[in-house]
């Protein structure tokens, strides 16, 4: 599936909750399916900066496609940051650089975005960008 | 004096009646900062509507007045704590400031090099960071700085307990030591522990050590005597006790208020000036550099008048009610643990439940509702101290009500429940 797509069903599934309370349990249920980082790489070199939980993220290169392990000590967090992992993983430097990241905004979990929360969701695009980034070509 | 009437005193804070997310709001964050009532808000308003000026260097009626009203304020402060004289009130930006104040001031008149100072395992980092920095800043040598070598182990550390008890003969240990200074939290920010300042005090006295304590935590819930604490410093702020923020300050005595050096300088804190020599106004002035808050300094008056209008005792044994009722309802969710169950708290309970972030928990109450703070609370040692990555801390004031904790307890539970 291309990002869009993923991006598209994502939306669809938060979209059939009208209660936040569903869209949070969802959440932590993707945040217990996280596809986790090897141990090795959950160190200080992997975290993503934040004060109050802690994210790890690690990339891998194969077949000119990156795929993203991660963790966190938190699991909504960890939630959201599959959540980004489902829509990137498996895509091309290219096509990540280039995604529209606007479908955030359609799945009500818009207080997560606000650049002062700390371990904000925006820390973790902007680190699979960097990833992408360097990755890229 | 007024009975406590919980339904009039929440009549006066506007904030607090609001609805976030559809809920009603329960504040359970008072130890970040108290809300104000309506007369701290119409003073400050006041003062800007109709008696705003620069103060000391007017001779015009408005500068009078506002210098006037600004004194006064000093006077009630001074009152409120029981100073021997409004002159040991000197107005800051808050605890944060006059910790910097006491560190650069105090350190400089008293700490050498070599020299220790001691403060306790359960400091907010504005009790720690400013000596820590401070000491490390007059020990470092160039070649120190060179191998960037720190120099901060002569701050001494007074140990703690599992509980969040002090550990006094650990403190009598260090006062052995000869510190310079001793800088304790009066209560805790994290644990809620009520220190017994005046029995570390009279320790410290003994071998002639002065002390600072660090009132953040107190000034709202328990009554101050700093005569009868015998403290040689007690800080606070103001935005922790229903006052606007901005407005803070440092009592000290006046024997050392006089002997100590300014801390900034500028206007108002000068006596006389040329190119080759400054000298220095009286105490208070001479620690105020620069146009203080006036406005926010009437705000502190009014909101000291405030917690005046009501029984002390009666206030007191409120919000002791308030943590005791807390402290039962949580104590029967599964996996309930207590960060600090020191026999005397004040104000506040901290706690984690096993096996969930107190992010995640924070993050869902809130949801509901319920404003609490989770995290390190800016005593990141103290977490190390317990191993926990932080705590969800929620705390208390007078205009917090037993339904408040009902709603927050079912919070945390159908959260833990959501969460495991
Ligand atoms: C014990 C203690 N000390 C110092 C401070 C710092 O106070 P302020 O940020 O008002 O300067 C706080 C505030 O959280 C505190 O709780």
């Amino acid at each position: 599936m291309t990002i869009k797509e993923i991006q598209d069903s994502i939306v669809e599934e938060f979209s059939m909750f009208d209660d936040w309370m569903d869209r949070y349990a969802m959440l932590i249920e993707m945040g217990k399916e996280c596809p986790i980082i090897d141990p090795q790489y959950r160190n200080d070199n992997y975290l993503i900066n934040g004060c109050q939980s802690r994210v790890w993220l690690h990339a891998e290169k194969r077949d000119g496609k990156i795929y993203f392990t991660a963790d966190s000590d938190a699991v909504i967090t960890k939630g959201i940051i599959n959540l980004l992992i489902k829509v990137f993983s498996g895509q091309t430097p290219a096509d990540i650089l280039a995604a529209d990241m606007s479908f955030l905004d359609e799945i009500g979990l818009k207080e997560h975005l606000s650049p002062t929360r700390s371990n904000g969701l925006l820390s973790m695009v902007k680190q699979m960008m960097l990833y992408a980034e360097v990755m890229n070509g | 004096m007024n009975h406590l009437d919980i339904d009039k005193i929440r009549a006066q804070f506007p904030v607090l009646d609001q609805q976030v997310y559809g809920k009603p709001l329960v504040y359970f964050d008072n130890a970040a900062t108290t809300q104000k009532p309506l007369c701290v808000i119409e003073r400050e308003r006041d003062y800007y509507l109709h008696e705003n000026c620069n103060i000391h260097r007017g001779v015009h009626y408005l500068s009078q007045m506002a210098t006037e009203a600004y004194e006064n304020a000093r006077k009630t402060v001074a009152q409120f704590i029981n100073a021997r004289q409004p002159q040991e009130i000197v107005f800051t930006r808050g605890t944060t400031e006059s910790l910097n104040l006491l560190a650069t001031s105090l350190g400089q008149l008293l700490v050498g090099e070599g020299d220790k100072v001691v403060v306790s395992a359960m400091e907010h980092h504005s009790n720690m960071v400013p000596w820590q920095q401070f000491l490390d800043r007059i020990n470092r040598t160039e070649l120190d700085r060179i191998n960037k070598i720190n120099r901060i182990n002569n701050l001494l550390v007074i140990r703690m307990d599992k509980n969040g008890v002090l550990d006094l003969n650990h403190y009598e240990e260090l006062l052995k030591q000869r510190p310079k200074i001793v800088s304790i939290a009066h209560i805790s920010n994290t644990l809620g522990t009520v220190n017994p300042i005046k029995e570390m005090i009279a320790m410290a006295h003994k071998y002639g050590i002065p002390v600072v304590v660090d009132g953040a935590q107190s000034m709202a819930h328990q009554v101050i005597d700093v005569q009868d604490l015998d403290c040689d410093f007690y800080v606070f702020s103001g935005h922790k006790m229903y006052a606007p923020m901005g407005i803070g300050g440092l009592y000290g005595k006046m024997e050392w208020l006089e002997k100590m050096p300014p801390y900034q300088f500028g206007g108002e804190m000068v006596d006389t000036v040329s190119f080759e020599k400054t000298t220095f106004n009286k105490v208070p002035f001479k620690f105020e550099a620069g146009t203080p808050n006036v406005g926010a300094a009437l705000g502190l008056e009014t909101a000291v008048k405030f917690i005046q209008s009501f029984d002390r005792q009666e206030v007191e044994a409120y919000e002791d009610e308030l943590l005791r009722y807390a402290t039962e309802q949580l104590s029967g969710i599964e996996g309930m643990r207590f960060i600090g169950q020191a026999p005397k708290r004040n104000g506040l309970v901290s706690f984690v439940i096993d096996g969930i972030h107190p992010y995640d928990l924070g993050t869902i109450i809130d949801k509901m509702g319920v404003a609490v703070r989770t995290g390190h609370h800016c005593a990141e040692p103290v977490m190390t101290f317990f191993g926990i990555p932080g705590t969800v801390r929620a705390s208390f004031a007078m205009y917090n009500t037993k339904e408040e904790i009902d709603i927050f307890v079912k919070a945390v539970d159908k959260a833990a429940n959501m969460l495991r």
